[in-house]
């Protein structure tokens, strides 16, 4: 079994006893949501998130005997996240004196839609590798038409197209899975 | 059973945008975290060790590194300089 299908309990244990190729897939497998909450829900500066990034993957692998549950690694690391988040903003705005950033309403929103979105990340694995990849080159990875057609050896005019059909695959997908997942009207 | 409507969809875009790539440098040395740990205990326990070694260390860190073959990532000479000063 690939790494990347394992569960994160197991990967946790894993990394507990010293699989070097089980923290790599548990860094990648978190990258994303740890940089999410640096850069969108704090909006941390590119050095500062970069800090923080690092900071708190130094402190999962120093700790990962203190996590009680192993399958929730993922809202540990959130939450670990935010207070270094937190805490860096302190450093660089002394004067800030509320416990959040300038408008604490908006990062709480952002880091609730950033748990809708770990959701339906986790769904994405359910997908077709091919519509997986290219709904998270172009949504995800900013990436165009037409290098997604070179990417993938298809014609550009046809991306637009294979992306509306993934997305309502995805969407189908979802409807059976309330209520894991329950996209809010909010946005 | 959830609404289905192009809004849905719409959303469902933007959630996935919402989980970009972090940067591979960022992600690469994340877990290069556990060899450079062993680097940095194998460098302490061969100052504590090794008096010539610490004299170098001690002198210049960067240099004394070098002269010895180490190659360790740059972002991590304060967690070692820290390490050492312990």
């Amino acid at each position: 079994m690939s790494l990347a299908a394992v569960a994160d309990a197991d990967l946790v244990a894993r990394c507990r006893r010293g699989d070097q190729d089980a923290w790599s897939e548990l860094v990648s497998r978190f990258s994303r949501y740890v940089y999410a909450i640096a850069t969108r829900a704090y909006r941390l500066e590119s050095h500062d998130a970069e800090d923080v990034f690092q900071e708190v993957f130094a402190r999962t692998y120093e700790r990962l005997d203190e996590l009680r549950e192993d399958a929730s690694v993922r809202p540990w690391i959130g939450t670990l996240t935010r207070r270094l988040c937190v805490d860096r903003l302190r450093a660089v705005r002394p004067e800030q004196t509320m416990e959040e950033p300038a408008d604490p309403l908006d990062t709480e929103d952002t880091l609730a839609k950033l748990d809708e979105a770990w959701s339906l990340h986790e769904e994405m694995k359910v997908l077709p590798e091919h519509c997986a990849e290219i709904l998270d080159r172009f949504f995800a990875r900013d990436e165009s038409y037409k290098m997604i057609g070179d990417q993938l050896g298809l014609p550009a005019g046809t991306i637009a197209s294979r992306i509306s059909r993934c997305l309502a695959k995805l969407r189908r997908q979802l409807e059976g899975r309330k209520p894991r997942f329950q996209p809010s009207s909010r946005g | 059973m959830m609404r289905t409507s192009e809004h849905d969809e719409e959303r469902l875009g933007e959630l996935l945008g919402l989980l970009s790539p972090a940067p591979d440098a960022w992600v690469r040395a994340a877990q290069e975290l556990p060899r450079a740990r062993q680097e940095i205990d194998e460098i302490a326990a061969r100052v504590e060790a090794d008096k010539e070694f610490r004299a170098a260390v001690t002198a210049d860190l960067e240099a004394a590194l070098r002269a010895a073959g180490y190659e360790l990532d740059p972002r991590l000479l304060p967690v070692l300089r820290e390490r050492l000063s312990a």
